[in-house]
């Protein structure tokens, strides 16, 4: 059927399909906790769907399972909503046949970065066409509040009752550290933001990951609250924008320096203008170390975050690659049924009269 | 011959027993006897080509017009230490007049290329069977490092045997002289002097192996000449020296008209595959991760992307199910092969497939277990957890080949079923089937089942009040089979969520009601028990048989073999072999019911006896053998024998 449709599902620069937002909400009631993280989320996406025009039916969001997960049930679109840590397999196997669709993937610290942290891993060194939205409150909720991978170490929870010992993941890390084309942090509350992040990312050929903190007000409440404070904020988040000095602070005097003799990143405060230890944000910049280096800000004081898009860089997706292996093939011979009956008849067949 | 009809006593009357009959045509300058069969085993190191000379000796004997059956046998490690009996790698071929349906239980000739390769081997061997032996390796040395004192050759060991001692190395070695060739890659072509000498001994053709030496070494032509070299040289020697007084001609089969090839099982379940996705209309996506001894199919697939085939080597078991469960959510005819460890991994997604109720095929090639077992040896003993190894009640349809060139069939069975039902389906091979071979009539494409699919492309729901109909219902069943209907992505107005969490009837939203899932749960039980499957057809010649032998896939041949055994000791015995494990063919009680006694066969430890005898309240009786290998035919007979003659 559609093994021939190559075309890219991005709709940017084709009519205007008249979407609304409420085109993509279903009829299901949602279900999430009042006060939760996911509902600020969901009307960012649904608020940007419009913008995307892609048809409904060329849009495909799939999940595991968790809280998170039930994104899918949400959107008026083609969903899946699959098993605990999987929803990156299965969307390859859906992406790498059809690529004609626009396919997301939604997921949670633990559904992607615990149980189905291998599919992740593997998905992003692929590079296929996915966007994939996880979405980090730091805690199990679903389950009713053990610690994640993401959570801090020494955290109380009902599995951790004197503190878990586990170290945990920087999900912006681990993505860079598997060679991700598009790594990117936003946060729930900041629906302006999240909304440029989700640009960027469907932008994106290849996968992207975009890392969204959402607080679990049952669980985990406050947990970003630093980062979502007017008074606290401006000291904590560093904002990326391609092009731009990494400047941050209330009066614009904290920035991330490179030390000219080694080349590791920092943070200084007091910084003068016009200092060129200051870094100007390259999301393109092909060697990952580079945004490894900015993620790794984040250690030993994990209240400093990173916000924005940390790499944008171009390579080939999964889907494309094997797809025009598909097209080379059938240019060189057609797979028709004169073709299979040779293929089946071979090289040494035998009459018997 | 799978192909031939159960109950063909053709070879009642050429086959006196288990011993070679044979009829002295003509006295030349040697002597040419005719043979109604033979079984032909090659042994040596695994890197010594052993396999490489099996395939070529089978297919001049395939072309030669011989009935055939081949059985590969590897050990698991790729290049175990030179000379020791964990390295020994074998290939054993049945070839004869008429139709046969196994390997052959003992070897009449064997071909040894070294000490362990004899050692390993001497206990299957026929009485007065013909041995080959190349002595070069017979060293003090290399015979202790096996546990013989003395040398097997003089000592008397072999003294029931017929010996042929040689220096085949040498003899190699000899006729590359001039070649300018090392002493190393000279003696490398030892195989094929070994093939020569063999092709002279049973008159085989030796064009396209010529042929096929010219094509491998295209690149390398003094490696090819030396190849060919050898292989002449092999020849001449057997027709030349006195060595040889008699060589042997098994004249070809009288096999149904047609076309033929000889094919292994995994290559004829990858072409079913290809075939029957082409006659379904939809593109092949195949998720595997590599797993002996299922990874052939994932090589062969990998080559045929024109006929629209995507291959998607996963970062594990798990990935290559959910890869191609995606696959068929999108509207692709999803695949997924593995082995019985993989299929442990994959349950979970299995499950969700059957929640989601999209078609999928899940390929188990089974090799010995449990966990990692004996991964180069063949098994039965995954059809309960293919049957049942999933959490909550979650029913798929299970099918068996039963030969090599019926893995073709079989592959476009379970795609008739997983389209048509919206299920996924198992189709159990295993190591025996996947890796030997026998000749197969080729197909006409053509004339194959038309497996075409159409997904939905309407809304399905009820009318609105101005007539038209916007609601689509992703549960709303054919009230036929049952099946919901199969809505892709990309169609306006079909947009809907599936899951893996209970579902209500007809709309497909989550549900915890009680009821709907009671209805649902049975309803989904309905869908698999509810699947037309074709009658059993039993075979009984005679039509006074009070004892019935039922098996299930690769038991096929050495249970016809063993049964023709006994009916040709005047036995009275009938035979039935199931292709459809779940759901059961619906005359299968009533068969059950006609005989006194039922036998059934399985390399597993019983596991059909048991879903036989919970279903039917069947007293079966259960035969077992979990060796690695088939059952020979003779045990075989000998177990059914037994039940034949019990009072009990």
């Amino acid at each position: 059927m559609t093994d021939t449709v190559h075309g890219s599902p991005n709709g940017s620069g084709s009519a205007s399909l008249g979407l609304k937002a409420k085109d993509f909400k279903t009829d299901q009631e949602v279900r999430w906790c009042p006060g939760c993280g996911d509902y600020a989320i969901l009307a960012a996406v649904q608020g940007f769907m419009p913008e995307l025009n892609i048809a409904r039916e060329n849009v495909v969001f799939l999940s595991g399972i968790g809280c998170s997960s039930r994104f899918p049930y949400y959107m008026n679109t083609y969903g899946m909503h699959s098993i605990h840590g999987r929803a990156p397999a299965i969307a390859t196997g859906l992406s790498t046949s059809r690529p004609d669709l626009k396919v997301f993937v939604v997921t949670g610290d633990g559904d992607a970065l615990s149980i189905g942290g291998n599919h992740l891993i593997h998905a992003l060194r692929r590079n296929v066409n996915l966007t994939i939205l996880l979405f980090n409150n730091r805690i199990y909720g679903l389950t009713k509040g053990q610690y994640s991978p993401t959570s801090e170490q020494g955290k109380i929870t009902k599995s951790t009752p004197m503190g878990s010992v586990d170290n945990p993941f920087n999900p912006v890390s681990l993505a860079l550290g598997a060679e991700a084309t598009f790594v990117a942090r936003t946060l729930d509350s900041d629906r302006k933001h999240l909304t440029s992040v989700l640009r960027a990312a469907t932008a994106h050929q290849g996968t992207s990951l975009v890392e969204i903190y959402q607080n679990c007000n049952i669980f985990n409440d406050g947990a970003f609250d630093l980062l979502k404070d007017a008074d606290t904020r401006g000291d904590w988040i560093i904002g990326l924008n391609h092009g731009a000095e990494i400047r941050f602070g209330n009066d614009n005097s904290k920035a991330v320096i490179r030390d000219p003799a080694t080349g590791a990143l920092s943070v200084a405060e007091g910084v003068a203008e016009g200092d060129p230890r200051v870094v100007t944000h390259d999301a393109h910049t092909e060697d990952p170390s580079y945004a490894f280096a900015l993620s790794r800000l984040s250690q030993p004081d994990t209240r400093l975050s990173p916000m924005g898009v940390f790499r944008d860089v171009t390579r080939p997706s999964y889907d494309q690659l094997l797809n025009n292996q598909l097209d080379k093939a059938k240019a060189q011979a057609p797979g028709d049924e004169d073709a299979l009956q040779a293929l089946l008849r071979g090289k040494d067949a035998w009459s018997v009269h | 011959m799978a192909a031939l009809e159960f109950g063909r006593e053709l070879d009642a009357q050429l086959q006196l027993g288990t011993n070679v009959f044979r009829r002295r045509t003509a006295r030349m300058s040697t002597e040419v006897q005719q043979l109604d069969r033979v079984v032909i085993r090659i042994a040596g190191d695994s890197g010594d080509g052993m396999q490489l000379t099996g395939d070529r000796f089978t297919q001049e004997t395939a072309n030669f017009g011989n009935d055939l059956s081949t059985q590969p046998n590897f050990p698991a490690e790729i290049r175990a230490p030179a000379g020791t009996l964990a390295g020994v790698s074998s290939f054993q071929l049945h070839f004869a007049d008429h139709d046969i349906l196994t390997p052959g239980d003992r070897p009449d000739v064997l071909v040894a290329m070294n000490p362990a390769a004899l050692k390993a081997n001497l206990g299957d061997l026929a009485k007065g069977a013909t041995i080959i032996v190349d002595t070069r390796d017979f060293t003090e040395r290399a015979l202790a490092r096996i546990g013989w004192t003395s040398d097997p050759i003089t000592d008397g060991t072999l003294e029931n045997f017929t010996v042929h001692a040689l220096d085949l190395t040498q003899l190699t070695l000899d006729s590359l002289a001039g070649s300018g060739l090392s002493r190393k890659d000279a003696g490398r072509s030892k195989n094929m002097y070994a093939l020569g000498l063999l092709s002279w001994m049973y008159s085989r053709p030796t064009e396209g192996t010529l042929a096929f030496l010219r094509e491998k070494f295209a690149k390398k032509p003094e490696i090819a000449e030396a190849n060919i070299t050898a292989f002449r040289a092999g020849w001449n020697y057997g027709e030349t020296t006195e060595a040889f007084g008699v060589s042997y001609e098994v004249k070809p089969a009288p096999l149904p008209a047609g076309e033929y090839r000889n094919i292994a099982g995994n290559l004829a379940l990858a072409y079913g595959l290809i075939a029957g996705a082409q006659r379904a209309g939809l593109p092949l996506f195949l998720g595997a991760y590599p797993i002996t001894p299922a990874s052939d199919i994932l090589h062969e697939l990998s080559k045929h992307k024109r006929f629209g085939v995507r291959t998607f080597q996963a970062e594990d078991e798990i990935a290559g199910v959910g890869a191609a469960l995606g696959a068929a959510f999108g509207g692709a005819l999803g695949v997924t092969s593995s082995s019985g460890p993989g299929i442990a991994l994959k349950a979970e997604t299995i499950g969700l497939a059957v929640s989601l109720e999209l078609p999928l095929v899940i390929v188990d090639v089974q090799r010995g277990g449990p966990s990692t077992g004996l991964p180069t040896k063949t098994e039965q003993s995954d059809l309960l957890q293919a049957m049942y190894g999933r959490n909550g009640e979650a029913p798929v349809p299970v099918i068996a080949p039963q030969s090599p060139g019926d893995c073709f069939d079989a592959a476009l069975e379970a795609i008739r079923i997983a389209t048509v039902y919206r299920t996924p389906v198992f189709l159990l091979s295993d190591g025996y089937i996947a890796n030997g071979s026998e000749p197969w009539k080729i197909p006409e494409v053509g004339s194959l089942q038309d497996l075409s699919v159409s997904f939905l492309t309407e809304p399905n729901g009820e009318p609105g009040p101005d007539g038209t109909v916007t609601e689509f219902l992703p549960y709303l069943r054919d009230p036929d089979t049952l099946a919901r209907p199969w809505a892709v992505p990309g169609t306006p107005g079909l947009e809907h969520r599936l899951g893996g969490i209970e579902k209500a009837d007809k709309t497909g939203h989550i549900s915890y009601d009680p009821d709907n899932h009671e209805f649902m749960v049975r309803t989904r039980q309905a869908k698999v028990d509810g699947i037309i499957v074709p009658d059993l057809v039993v075979d009984d010649a005679s039509g006074d048989a009070k004892v019935l032998v039922l098996g299930w896939g690769s038991t096929y041949g050495p249970i016809g073999a063993a049964v023709r055994r006994a009916r040709r000791a005047g036995y009275s015995i009938a035979q039935a072999h199931l292709r459809h494990l779940n759901p059961f063919p619906k005359n299968l009680g009533q068969v059950l019911a006609s005989y006194d006694k039922v036998v059934i066969p399985e390399m597993n430890l019983g596991q059909l006896a048991l879903l036989i005898r919970a279903r039917y309240l069947v007293d079966a009786i259960s035969l077992t053998q979990v060796r690695g290998m088939p059952f020979r035919a003779a045990d075989l007979a000998d177990m059914l024998q037994g039940v034949l003659t019990s009072d009990d």
